[in-house]
């Protein structure tokens, strides 16, 4: 057996266990026809529990909490899962006393192509949780965030244009996007996107998009995974969480208490309605 | 309680990407691309997000209609699926009667299996004895 395959037998291991006193454990079930994410219940067959490919198994598990808000459940969560779930935490989407988070470390490989600096799932955030697998190192940044960040204005600019000319506005990077929740989003409003055009404009619609992430964004980089053109989005989103870090010292997806820098109004600052008057 | 996935083909282009349905206590609530599929690996394009929209929306047709009467007055009515195969069969057989094969056209779809495909043009040609098949991909 491989440290793959001991690993799965010791979280099927612990799901039969908590399926104990759990009402159900999010994680991904193979059958014959494909991997997809499944509520394994108590009776289940778990051999067909797996931990791959990842899906956006934060916003699935949003939805069963909000429909059933007394039920206890299990999550198989990746360090971008459990990082998402903390920022959804922060914004009431998810409750996280009646979360039992089942942590699993990525490989080295798979921190490599994500370029993911945190690949194991911090447990302290969570009343509840259990880590499985080796943690491995973090891997360095995406490369084209050091290019990116030797080119002058117009070049940026340039670049970003080529970039989001192949955009198909398919919103597939909003839809699968664990902290994008809003009951009505930006990127649909006349005002700011102009209904029928594409590509979409530019830089409006990425650039709402891009700022809507800062401070929330937890690089699952789910949303490029998703991309019919392959825009390198998480670069986009890493450029900004880095001046986020920098300007206001925020981590997303670090701690469940630190509140999120553009959540908070300042005491002094007027509210709009003080403005008008 | 339950939450599973059901796997199945957008049902808007030729593409054929494969989604899967989220189900949530019977309930479709949503739609996940699937990331294992050779020719859509995982990405969508806004049909494809949006493919679940349809399945319970209420100006969806549930029964097949049948316009009786002529002009402006003439109004759609609910039929059976039995009424309505007649119905068609009757009018077919009508007009190839009246005016020849030729005068019937048969218009398949993208959004068909490969196997639909085959039986209207198995339909059309060995039934109504006309080759006139076209097919939207074409328009």
């Amino acid at each position: 057996m491989t440290n793959r395959d001991t690993l799965m037998e010791q979280v099927r291991d612990h799901v039969a266990k908590a399926l104990g006193h759990l009402d159900g454990v999010l994680a991904l079930r193979r059958t014959g026809v494909g991997t997809a994410p499944y509520l394994f219940q108590k009776g289940d067959d778990l051999s067909s529990l797996v931990l791959e490919p990842r899906y956006p198994m934060a916003k699935i598990i949003s939805s069963l909490q909000k429909r059933h808000p007394d039920a206890e459940f299990g999550i198989i969560a990746r360090a971008c899962d459990a990082r998402a779930l903390v920022e959804m935490a922060k914004r009431e989407q998810i409750q996280p006393d009646r979360l039992y988070l089942i942590g699993v470390a990525c490989t080295a490989e798979e921190a490599e192509e994500c370029h993911c600096a945190e690949p194991a799932p911090d447990l302290d955030p969570w009343p509840h949780a259990e880590l499985f697998g080796t943690p491995a190192e973090g891997a360095p940044p995406n490369p084209l965030v050091s290019t990116y960040n030797e080119m002058s204005l117009h070049e940026r600019r340039a670049f970003w244009e080529e970039q989001f000319q192949k955009c198909l506005k398919c919103y597939g990077c909003r839809d699968i996007c664990p902290v994008c929740f809003c009951e009505s989003c930006a990127l649909e409003d006349p005002l700011w996107v102009e209904p029928g055009e594409l590509a979409p404009p530019f830089p409006m619609f990425h650039l709402i998009k891009a700022m809507h992430m800062s401070g929330r964004c937890v690089a699952c980089r789910q949303c490029e995974l998703a991309c019919p053109a392959h825009i390198p989005l998480t670069v986009l989103y890493d450029l900004i969480q880095q001046d986020v870090g920098e300007m206001l010292g925020y981590e997303p997806g670090a701690d469940l208490e630190t509140p999120p820098p553009l959540q908070v109004t300042f005491d002094k600052a007027p509210l709009r309605t003080e403005i008008a008057e | 309680m339950e939450y599973r996935n059901v796997l199945t083909t957008c049902p808007y282009c030729g593409a054929g990407c494969k989604l899967y349905l989220q189900v949530l206590d019977g309930e479709i609530i949503g739609v996940l691309p699937d990331k294992e599929h050779p020719i859509s690996r995982g990405e969508l394009c806004i049909k494809g997000w949006n493919a679940a929209s349809f399945v319970r929306h209420p100006d969806r047709l549930t029964r097949p209609l049948i316009r009786r009467g002529d002009g402006p007055s003439a109004e759609l009515q609910e039929a059976t699926w039995d009424g309505a195969l007649d119905l068609i069969a009757e009018r077919l057989s009508d007009v190839r009667n009246r005016f020849g094969s030729d005068a019937v056209g048969f218009l398949a779809s993208a959004k068909c299996t490969n196997e639909e495909n085959y039986l209207i043009q198995k339909l059309a040609r060995a039934v109504v004895k006309t080759n006139n098949v076209d097919h939207c991909a074409r328009l």
